[in-house]
Parts: C-alpha cells; structure tokens; sequence
C-alpha cells in the first residue's frame, strides 16, 4: 500500500500537536482570584479554577485541583479550603493570615506517550514501562505544566516568587501584585532554570465576550528571557507561553513545558 | 582627606539654612468638604490626606478615616485598599491603626483640619514641590482623588484649593512657613 508523502507528514503532524501544550490546545487553563490586594490584619481569597475558550468564563471544563500548591509569603506551603468541582469550575479559598505575597499554582510534571499496537494507536501515562511487548513507534514525553496566579495580603513580598528550576515559570521583575494599566510591566522567562530566550508569549485581556477583538498580543522574550507587557487598561489579563525542551533520546524523553498565568492591572 | 566640592557646597547650604531657619515651625490647614450624595444606600467614605513628594513618595501621612472600630469577620481595615492610590504608596506597608492618624470615618459636611510641622503627623518638610493628596473611596460608591500642588516653604501665609466631581467637595490648604 502507498501512502502520499503529504499526507502521512500530516498525520505525524497531528500525532505530535496531541503532545503539545500550551498553543496546541484549544483551552486556556487559569486560576482566577476575584482579586489580587487584600487590606487588614487577615483575609480570604477566593479563587475559581477553568479551562475554557473565551476569558474568563466557565464554558469548557473545570480544573482539577489535585496539584493545587500554594506558597505562602514564608515560602512555606499554605493549605487551601476546597469548596468543591463543578462541570465547569473548581473553587477554593486561601487562608491569607500573613503579611506579604501568595503564590497559587497548578503545578503538573510527569510522563506519558504514545504507541502504535497491532495499527492501532495508545497512549498512556507514565514511563516506557507502560508499553507492552511488540507495540512500535514509542514516544515518552517529559511534560510540565504551571497554571498559577499571585494574592498579596497587605505590601508586596519575593519569597514566595523564587523560581524552582523546573519547568517553564515565570519570574516577575515587576511584582505581579503592583502592576498598574499604563505601566510597562517586566518579567523574565525561564525553561528549568535557564532563559528561555526568543519565546513567544501570549498575553490577552479578560472579558473576550464583549468585544471582536480577540485581544491578544503576541510578545517575544529576549535573550535573557525577558518580556514586557503593558495593559492600557485595567482588568484580568492571561498570560501563557510554551516550550519544547528537546526531541526523545533512547531512554531521555522529550520534555515539553508550558506555563499560564492570571495577572491583575490596577488603575492607580 | 579629600572632600568632594559639590558635596561640601551643599553641607554648606543646608547648615546655613538650618541657623536662618525661623523658630517657629511652620503650619498647614486643610479643609475639605464631604458631599452629601443621594443615593440608595449610603456609608460614609474612607478618606487618607496625605502629602507626597514630586517623585509620588509619601512624606506625611495626615489622616487616615476608617471603620476603626469595626469588628468581626470583616474588619474595617478590610477595605482599606479601597483607597488605592493611597494603599499603594503608603498604606500597605503600615501596621493599621496609626497613632495620631488614624480615626472614624465622618458624615457629609466641611472638616478643619491643622496640622503643625514636626508635631503629630506632619513630619518636617525639606524645602522643594509637594502635592497635598486627598482620596475618598465610598462602599458600594465611587473613588475620587484631589490633589492640591504647593511649594514649601511659602514666602508668608498662601492658600490652593482644587474641587472634586462626586466624592469630595472643595479642598482648600492653606500654609504659613
């Protein structure tokens, strides 16, 4: 049997995108906190957590929150109160009963891949030890994933900000929670611990349904992995970008990286 | 040892200034009006009057109106980012409440305020451009902020005023040096 050149190129094309976060995938994924300052001795942040097409509404899938981490502005971990899933939303609250910066993430990083088996295709999670005797055309992939947003409770803190070295995460130069419409916002890029440099990144204003334009701005890091965004108004705004780290080798699985974040520009 | 000139003209400067300055310190008034609004549902607003330097850094905090007293699960400070110009160049980084400047919030009506330098909340001021700041953010209401520019010290007793549109009303200072 032939196969037209053209059309098995496209179907590896497509076998590849299914691995692909981040732009590959229809669905933004975000954690939405009804707002980013908090004043007082205490206070409680309330946070929803989606996957949907149009920012920030609950259309698509609820997040799961079993990789929900939460570091305090002591760098220690802070215990979330789940409320509960929904089809379409997950929510919790963070107890903020210290001063200073918050960090929420979704934080994901684990294998899976694909086989092909007696023509048919397979995925699985988890390593090669997965795939049984006689299937062809292996793939593993490394892929990490950060969906995160940031609360502070009184004036902004760094601690809860250093960056783990794994993944793809981003690590504010200007504070995420003194972002003001009209000021040039900077951030830096890094892609496990290294700059990720010459990467494209997304950055979209909330509230799509009410208007035609998408609002998406497509801005690219340096080569020091830097990036500046500037929200002429104020709101909710997404962020994400993605990373392949390097084809399979042997026993090295691919590593793919992806990160999202909700970010809140205030009016001064 | 060496003396940098530009920094020993001004050591120079500033210890004359400081032998010619006058023995009185000097005093700032402000007064400023809260409208009353007709509204459906009215809490009186939080209010921070403050005054900042050219570069937005706050010398002197004035006043601060809140729910002091306000206890429970929602405390009055709970709001008190509301007023976010003020929140973010001062507030957030103090330990609420503040001696000597923090207090309830007040009705609608006209407030006279005085403050003395080096007494109370007004720290002495260094000569050079200030702007007087006064925020009110109302609950379940509007934020407005005032700004009154001036300079310091002023060449005998002088007054400024600017006006605001929906949350204050006129706010007038007045400085003796």
């Amino acid at each position: 049997m032939f196969i037209k050149p053209s059309l098995f190129a496209a179907g590896l094309a497509l076998g590849l995108a299914a691995f692909m976060p981040g732009k590959a995938e229809a669905h933004r994924r975000w954690l939405l906190p009804t707002m980013t300052t908090y004043s007082g001795d205490s206070a409680i942040a309330s946070v929803d957590a989606a996957a949907s097409n149009e920012l920030f509404l609950f259309e698509h899938n609820a997040l799961g929150l079993d990789d929900l981490t939460i570091t305090g502005p002591d760098g220690k971990p802070v215990d979330p109160a789940i409320i509960g899933k929904g089809r379409y939303r997950s929510a919790f609250e963070v107890p903020l009963n210290e001063q200073g910066t918050y960090r929420i993430a979704v934080v994901m990083d684990g294998l899976s891949g694909m086989y092909e088996l007696n023509g048919q295709r397979h995925r699985f999670r988890g390593g090669a030890d997965q795939v049984p005797a006689g299937a062809t055309n292996v793939r593993v992939m490394n892929n990490a994933q950060r969906i995160e947003t940031f609360v502070t409770l009184g004036a902004p803190s760094e601690t809860a900000l250093a960056p783990t070295g794994k993944g793809l995460e981003m690590v504010p130069v200007t504070h995420p929670n003194d972002l003001l419409a009209g000021e040039p916002a900077q951030m830096r890029f890094l892609m496990d611990g290294k700059p990720a440099a010459n990467m494209e990144v997304e950055f979209v204003e909330g509230g799509t349904r009410w208007r035609d334009d998408p609002g998406i701005k497509t801005l690219k890091t340096d080569a020091d992995g830097m990036v500046t965004f500037s929200a002429d108004e104020p709101g909710m705004y997404y962020i994400e970008a993605s990373q392949s780290g390097g084809e399979a080798q042997g026993d090295t699985p691919a590593r793919r990286a992806s990160y999202t974040a909700v970010l809140e520009f205030m009016r001064l | 040892m060496m003396r940098n000139p530009a920094l020993f003209a001004a050591t120079g400067i500033a210890a004359s200034g400081a032998l010619a300055a006058p023995a009185h310190a000097g005093e700032l008034a402000v007064t400023l009006e809260i409208p009353r609004l007709r509204v459906a549902e009215y809490h009186n607003p939080y209010v921070a009057i403050w005054i900042e330097d050219q570069a937005g850094k706050v010398v002197s905090n004035l006043d601060v109106w809140y729910d002091v007293d306000l206890k429970g699960k929602d405390k009055g400070d709970k709001w008190l980012s509301d007023l976010r110009l003020w929140w973010r160049r001062a507030g957030r980084s103090l330990t609420m409440p503040v001696n000597g400047v923090t207090g309830p919030t007040q009705a609608p009506g006209r407030y006279d305020l005085k403050f003395v330098e080096g007494k109370g909340p007004l720290k002495k001021l260094a000569p050079g451009s200030y702007n007087l700041r006064v925020e009110a953010a109302r609950e379940v209401g509007g934020r407005e902020v005032v700004t009154v520019p001036f300079q310091w010290p002023p060449a005998g007793s002088k007054s400024a005023s600017a006006t605001g549109k929906t949350e204050l009303g006129a706010v007038r200072l007045t400085i003796k040096p």
